[in-house]
């Protein structure tokens, strides 16, 4: 049998959501390796059997969802952790938390999304340089759905 | 008011059933999904899908905020919460009331009283709806009272339970200190209400219940009854309309009951009033009430023509019930088969999976609701209905015919399922001849276990 993209972008999201942080599934001439901690962890064990990084996306087909690029590893996307309305401001008319080329830390807040009137702060959660901001200000982000991508710092 | 776009909070065959529905209706939908779901068969044909949490149904199907703000971001006028999840907690329906935003179902208050057992028996009580012999208990010494006014064998019972969950059978007195003492407990940590009560448990009893629409002013109506005795673990797996081999007279005094109970608290909506039938004496208990859609509301609309899930959107658009009881006739039999992704053969153990392929029925007289086609999910995070398979047949034997055949008919891969149960039920000859108890499935499990595993290929 074969995987196709979107059993493996299944796959991953189930290992995301589970308490575990591998997942190793055997099919015949298949192997399949996820790991949770970042850095391409697949193996095919047959040529025919390589299927792209753990961070692919998937091509949520609603017209709202955004169709995003696979992430390399030096480009991460931010994503938001919850349903809301993001703000890129702390308030109306005040700077934006990041723009593109903004330096950012593993606690730089990016944005805020608002739920039912709480407030909840967006941090990067990576050291890099903002590349470019998704998601618009004041708009609707689904669960997963891509913020901001950042050009990940190589280490020093 | 009239619904424009309306937001599903549900997954599975019942989204997929309410979008039908809306679509012809010309209502948009707009389906909150968690990420497990982003690419199901109902997220694929809403006109749009929100994508509220991951996969735990505590982080997204049970995420009121999440849902609730969708729902107003999305300008959706309604919110359809299906059945389960948060269908039958107040706080969904509180929460949209103070958004503006329909709840289809009944009032907050409603909900809370359908909810509280203790609540929904003194009610019955008050509308004149016959109780089990039973009642409150607050201390071990009130448990042994009220045990020895009613008999033994008893069930202790959670308030705040229901659908059998929180149950427990006690045979001997000195048994029950203890069970109120871990009853309380469990309810308390399961339902964070720890109040209990006593029922005198009924052997031999039948599981029937009448669906009504109520109109939110006193107007009911009701629908007939569903019998659903076919259960383990008060799972139910089989139901039907009419219920077999129950008397005219009887099965009016059903109905008119459960409209009672319903009319007495201006009930808003589709509701369910169940019963226990005890065959014996031609008596029957009010069990629960339940505030939502039920699962196996096709067989109700099989033999009525009535589209329930259309009648929850008029009533809660303030159109009120567009049917007068003179107008429900029903015709015929029908029958639902849950199929579920389960193997029978290893103690009902859940199969999640990737289906590979699948084959439903189709024919006259036969509906699927289903949200599985070949290549669909399975998921570990949700129950395992895979498809309703519902048949109709002029009278009971047409129908239950009808079902042998889409049950041998039906084909699936990848994940084990009840398909060969099912049979096995269908080819007894106790079923076939109608009106047996609860009991009968899991008497029917000992007696023909090779039967279950024997697979129909």
């Amino acid at each position: 049998m074969t995987l196709t993209a979107k059993d493996v972008a299944e796959i991953s999201r189930l290992l995301e959501d589970s308490s575990f942080d591998e997942l190793i599934l055997e099919l015949d001439g298949l192997k399949l390796t996820l790991r949770r901690s970042g850095a391409s962890a697949m193996s095919g064990s047959s040529p025919s059997s390589t299927t792209s990084a753990p961070e692919i996306a998937a091509t949520a087909r609603s017209d709202a969802a955004p169709v995003l690029a696979p992430a390399s590893a030096a480009t991460q996307n931010v994503t938001a952790p919850l349903l809301g309305t993001f703000y890129r401001a702390p308030k109306p008319g005040a700077s934006p938390f990041v723009e593109a080329g903004s330096a950012v830390e593993e606690d730089t807040i990016i944005g805020i999304i608002e739920v039912m009137k709480l407030m909840n702060t967006v941090r990067a959660g990576l050291r890099g340089t903002v590349i470019d901001i998704l998601a618009k200000d004041g708009s609707l982000v689904e669960y997963g759905e891509t913020l901001i991508r950042v050009r990940k710092a190589t280490q020093a | 008011m009239t619904i424009r776009r309306l937001l599903i909070a549900n997954r599975g065959e019942i989204a997929t059933r309410i979008i039908r529905t809306c679509r012809r209706l010309g209502i948009e939908t707009v389906l909150a999904a968690s990420a497990a779901d982003r690419d199901s068969l109902p997220a694929r044909l809403a006109d749009r899908t929100l994508c509220i949490g991951p996969s735990r149904a505590s982080e997204s199907y049970l995420n009121v905020g999440a849902i609730v703000h969708a729902a107003v971001a999305v300008d959706a006028d309604a919110i359809h919460p299906g059945y389960g999840f948060l269908s039958e907690r107040p706080v969904l329906a509180k929460a949209c009331e103070e958004q503006g935003v329909i709840f289809i179902g009944p009032t907050p208050a409603q909900i809370e009283c359908a909810g509280d057992k203790l609540r929904a028996r003194a009610h019955a009580e008050a509308a004149g709806v016959p109780v089990i012999p039973g009642g409150a208990v607050g201390s071990a010494a009130d448990g042994i009272a009220v045990a020895r006014r009613i008999g033994l064998p008893v069930l202790v019972k959670a308030v705040g339970g229901g659908g059998g969950r929180g149950m427990k059978r006690v045979e001997r007195i000195e048994e029950l200190p203890g069970a109120i003492q871990l009853a309380e407990s469990e309810a308390g940590a399961a339902f964070g209400d720890a109040r209990i009560y006593i029922e005198r448990f009924v052997t031999g009893g039948r599981h029937v219940e009448v669906q009504v629409l109520g109109d939110g002013r006193g107007g009911v109506v009701h629908l007939g009854e569903r019998d659903c005795s076919i259960q383990r673990r008060y799972q139910k797996l089989i139901e039907e309309t009419p219920a077999p081999r129950l008397s005219h007279p009887f099965r009016q005094r059903l109905h008119e009951a459960a409209v009672r109970f319903a009319a007495a608290m201006s009930y808003r909506g589709a509701g369910t009033v169940e019963f226990l039938v005890d065959p014996n004496c031609d008596g029957f208990y009010f069990l629960e009430m339940n505030a939502r859609i039920q699962v196996e509301h096709p067989v109700t609309e099989a033999v009525t023509g009535v589209d329930l899930i259309a009648e929850q959107i008029a009533i809660a658009a303030g159109r009120g019930l567009r049917l007068g009881q003179a107008a429900i006739c029903p015709r015929g039999s029908a029958i639902e088969c849950r199929v579920n992704a389960e193997d029978p053969a290893r103690d009902f153990q859940p199969s999640p999976g990737r289906v590979s392929a699948v084959r439903w029925p189709a024919g006259d007289g036969i509906r699927v609701d289903t949200h599985i086609e070949s290549g669909a999910w399975v998921s570990p995070f949700y129950d395992s209905l895979m498809a309703k398979i519902i048949a109709h047949g002029e009278g009971r034997e047409a129908a239950l015919e009808r079902m042998w055949q889409a049950i041998a008919a039906a084909r699936i891969q990848g994940v084990a399922s009840n398909l060969a149960l099912h049979s096995t039920v269908l080819a007894s000859r106790e079923f076939q001849e109608g009106g047996v108890d609860t009991g009968f499935l899991v008497r029917l499990l000992e007696r023909a276990p090779m039967l279950v595993e024997a697979r129909l290929g």
